[in-house]
């Protein structure tokens, strides 16, 4: 019984169209991963289907990463078939003795190969066998290397951005500024005398703040961790400004061990203290805030201090580096990574009212761990 | 109402107002730097065991023990004894892995561990079901209360929980504050404690009397027996009530929230082990009751009020209308927190997966604006279900919500933590199984439990009235049958999740 068929889709040419693109459209997931072993070998069954040759592989510059189709014996000799084709910089079609061989029934007596060219640099090649030459094929063959070229180039920005990020991440550890090392060390130099069991203690607070801004493993941490990392950086600042600097907490311990973006609060609460403080001798207040709201855990950080221009935030969130704010456009960009978009930094602020920053994080999302 | 009823009256609109005030101020503490350590300090083993059991107490634990074991016999002590057992099964199987796997709701942990958004959904449907089961006998508990300790019309019992719940759940507060739910039990241990020893005092002092119509011969000794009646029926009655509330506990959604709050895997043991102390110490009192009920022949007709009835009934006179507003007290407060308890897991469901990806004309509902929709709707439906059906019998509505837990979240959890075989098809597959299952069952007690007649009777009535003894070991062998089936769809990520759920967090390893 044939009770269901497919609707109408068109000319067999159209359906020829859909075919084709459905095929690229399923090559294309495992190519944005980089030319690798792994991605080439969940591919290339799909490359070689759309080119519709007995056999296919795919290499990097030196060695063979994936056969599919018939005549396996032939992986070996794909090495040197794309160092050929790598010198000469463009498709070529190889026949007799390098391509063919005596077993009986192999279908393989040419080999179209073409580079795969990633940013001018030629970073694998993609060749496909036939019984016989046809310029059809050797257009193919080309358009194909063309596309996968193109997905790869993809995989190399999706790259570039994660290694853009890390950077930021390094950059903002780094960034734990001179100012604060020197200020720091002062105001510790300042009890030595005076002071010795403080000046020793501050010391080791100091120690321990770096340990944790400097530590390499690691992309998450518990917001208990960094609130830690705050409260001594505080304490060290407080060292310093005494009692001009006064903080307020007010943290739901059922959130204590929610995962974090490793260094998200800890930027937000440093630039609290700078706008707070200003530059004038007056008093400062700032309040660090966590409440439990069900599936998530909001983080305010809050100041008193001058208040900024709403127009200059929005620039810094978008990532203006010529501002001095590069916290604020990191922690956003990372916390959106992490989780989505709908989990950007939210600024509140206005000149002369203060700023108050609130970041939200979920409980829990997929692949986030402390 | 009458003055007799004043003291029951006073205690209920305390323990409201109580309620609504810290749930919308919050518990507004301040700190200085200073307190820094004091403020980062992480809810300790016993606090967060206090706030387990406080959320866990519900009218089935507070009242409807009491009534079971009065109304048909030692054997329905297997109920406290299961809900206190549960916690073992989670002990020993559940409790460190799940706090390791990050997860926070029941629905996160299915997403974790198989990588799959239908099991996901799945779960929801599931945490929303047994949520709403489990209320339902809260609200019908709260008519039956203040039916009993202000003569008050049953509509008004549900409608007063309803309310509170929704503004202080609504309006933000109550979300999962510890120190609340923590002083929750301790109230209801006091309220059920203080009266159960001046009304032992007095049975002492009245020569410690044995039950009415005096033979243990008669009616004593099939009532103090350990196994239901009835041959082959009774004993897989109790057998199929052990299975539930021993495998139903890990999936109720409002405990396993809790267990996030603790640090790492080995607070979470610890903290599952005080709220076995905790339970154990709170559940010797019922079965209390139940004996005195029966020996001052207290009637079976009005068996889920019997808690609040005998106070009265022992102690005329002014000592027994306090007693009975202090018992008024306690379960109204049990009510209360294990309501907003399930409350807030069944509407943080809801938020996720319905309310905040509605679109109205187009737009999204503010954040605030979807959790408070949830919140009705939450409320909303088991509210009118314990308004628009007769009374159930509180305990016996609550078996049903763990045997549901025990068919399906057992199952996910004992196998996704324990298996490494388990696939997102197979799991799936299980959920069905013992939630439709289970579900039966339910539907054949809410119609038996609204037509004047027995529906039917044997067998077929035992086996629908309790489900769990066929119903968990179909869901366990469909999730392993398909798991195998679908070798293939196995996540890549397993072998790495499971390291992570079973090595502790001290020790030093790469957990990917």
């Amino acid at each position: 019984m044939r009770g269901w068929r497919r609707p109408h889709l068109g000319t067999e040419a159209d359906r020829a169209t859909f075919r084709t693109l459905h095929r690229a459209s399923l090559a294309a997931p495992a190519l944005r991963e980089g030319l690798t072993a792994a991605s080439s070998e969940r591919s290339i069954r799909h490359l070689r289907i759309l080119l519709g040759t007995p056999a296919l592989a795919l290499t990097d510059t030196e060695q063979p990463l994936a056969w599919d189709g018939e005549g396996r014996h032939h992986l070996e000799g794909a090495g040197g078939l794309a160092r050929l084709a790598i010198e000469r910089g463009q498709t070529r079609v190889v026949s007799g003795a390098e391509v063919t061989c005596h077993e009986g029934g192999c279908p393989v007596r040419v080999a179209v190969i073409s580079p795969l060219v990633v940013e001018d640099l030629i970073v694998g090649t993609l060749q496909a066998y036939a019984p016989r030459s046809t310029a059809g094929l050797a257009r193919a063959a080309d358009e194909v290397a063309g596309w996968v070229s193109g997905q790869l180039a993809l995989a190399e920005l999706d790259a570039s951005r994660t290694r853009l990020m890390e950077a930021e991440v390094r950059a903002l550890r780094a960034q734990i500024s001179p100012h604060f090392v020197y200020n720091s060390l002062g105001a510790i130099a300042s009890f030595v005398r005076t002071d010795p069991d403080r000046a020793r203690e501050l010391l080791l607070e100091f120690a321990d703040f770096t340990r944790y801004s400097f530590r390499r493993h690691g992309d998450y941490t518990t917001l208990a961790e960094e609130l830690r990392s705050i409260e001594r950086y505080l304490l060290l600042e407080q060292a310093r400004f005494g009692d001009r600097l006064r903080v307020t907490l007010r943290v739901a311990p059922e959130v204590l061990p929610v995962a974090v973006p490793f260094l998200c609060v800890q930027p937000l609460v440093e630039n609290a203290v700078q706008h707070g403080l200003g530059a004038d001798d007056g008093v400062g207040h700032i309040t660090i805030a966590a409440h439990d709201r069900g599936q998530d855990c909001v983080i305010e950080v809050e100041d008193d201090g001058a208040g900024e221009d709403p127009e200059r935030v929005r620039r810094a969130l978008a990532g203006d580096s010529s501002l001095d704010s590069v916290g604020l456009g990191n922690v956003d960009a990372r916390l959106r990574a992490a989780f989505g978009d709908e989990y950007g930094l939210v600024v509140e602020t206005a000149p002369g009212t203060g700023t108050k920053v609130v970041l939200r994080v979920p409980k829990f999302a997929p692949g986030v761990q402390a | 109402m009458n003055l007799e009823s004043l003291p029951g009256a006073v205690a209920v609109v305390l323990v409201a107002v109580a309620t609504v005030v810290i749930g919308t101020w919050g518990l507004r503490l301040s700190r200085t730097t200073s307190d820094f350590l004091v403020a980062s300090r992480t809810v300790g083993p016993a606090m967060n065991a206090s706030a387990i059991a406080g959320e866990y107490l519900s009218a089935a634990s507070f009242l409807g023990v009491a009534g079971l074991v009065l109304t048909f016999g030692a054997d329905m002590a297997w109920y406290p004894i299961g809900w206190t057992a549960g916690y073992l099964v989670l002990l020993v199987l559940v409790a460190a892995p799940l706090r390791r796997s990050g997860a926070y709701t029941l629905p996160d942990f299915a997403e974790a561990r198989l990588g799959s958004r239908g099991a996901r959904s799945a779960c929801s449907l599931l945490v929303v079901a047994i949520g709403w089961l489990y209320l339902l006998p809260q609200f019908q508990g709260a008519g039956i209360t203040l039916a009993a300790a202000l003569d008050a019309p049953r509509w008004v019992g549900p409608v007063t929980v309803g309310a509170v719940v929704l503004v202080s759940v609504g309006t933000g507060g109550m979300r999962s504050i510890t120190l609340v739910q923590a002083v929750q039990y301790w109230l209801k241990l006091t309220a059920l404690l203080v009266p159960v020893s001046v009304l032992l005092v007095v049975w002492l002092g009245d020569g410690s009397p044995g039950p009415v119509g005096g033979g243990d011969a008669a009616g004593g000794g099939s009532w103090s027996l350990p196994l239901a009646e009835g041959g082959g029926q009774g004993l897989y009655s109790t057998y199929s009530l052990i299975v539930a509330t021993f495998l139903g506990t890990m999936g109720l959604p409002h405990v396993v929230v809790r267990f996030y709050t603790n640090p790492d895997g080995r607070a979470a043991r610890r903290t599952t082990l005080v709220v076995l102390g905790l339970l154990g110490a709170f559940y010797v009192l019922p079965p209390v009751y139940a004996a005195l009920g029966r020996v001052y022949g207290a009637a079976p007709a009005r068996a889920d009020s019997l808690v609040l009835d005998l106070p009265r009934l022992m102690v005329p006179g002014l000592g027994g209308e306090l007693l009975t507003g202090l018992v008024t007290a306690g379960a109204y407060a049990a009510f209360l927190s294990t309501s907003s308890g399930l409350t807030v897991a069944v509407a943080g469901v809801l938020t996720q997966d319905l309310t905040a990806r509605a679109r109205l004309g187009g737009l999204r509902l503010p954040d605030a604006a979807a959790f408070r929709l949830a919140v009705v709707v939450a409320v909303a439906v088991p509210l009118a279900t314990a308004l628009a059906l007769p009374d159930l019998g509180v305990a016996r509505a609550v078996g049903l919500a763990f045997a549901v837990a025990a068919s399906t979240f057992c199952p996910l959890l004992v196998l996704g933590i324990w298996w490494p075989g388990l696939t997102a098809p197979g799991a799936v597959a299980g959920l069905v199984t013992g939630g439709l299952g289970s579900a039966a069952a339910v539907a054949w007690t809410l119609v038996d439990g609204t037509s004047p007649g027995p529906v039917a009777t044997g067998w077929t009535a035992t086996l629908l009235g309790q489900p769990a003894a066929w119903s968990v070991p179909l869901s366990f062998a469909t999730m392993v049958l398909l798991s195998l089936a679908t070798r293939s769809r196995r996540p890549a990520h397993t072998r790495r999740f499971l390291v992570r759920l079973h090595t502790p967090e001290a020790l030093e390893v790469d957990r990917g």
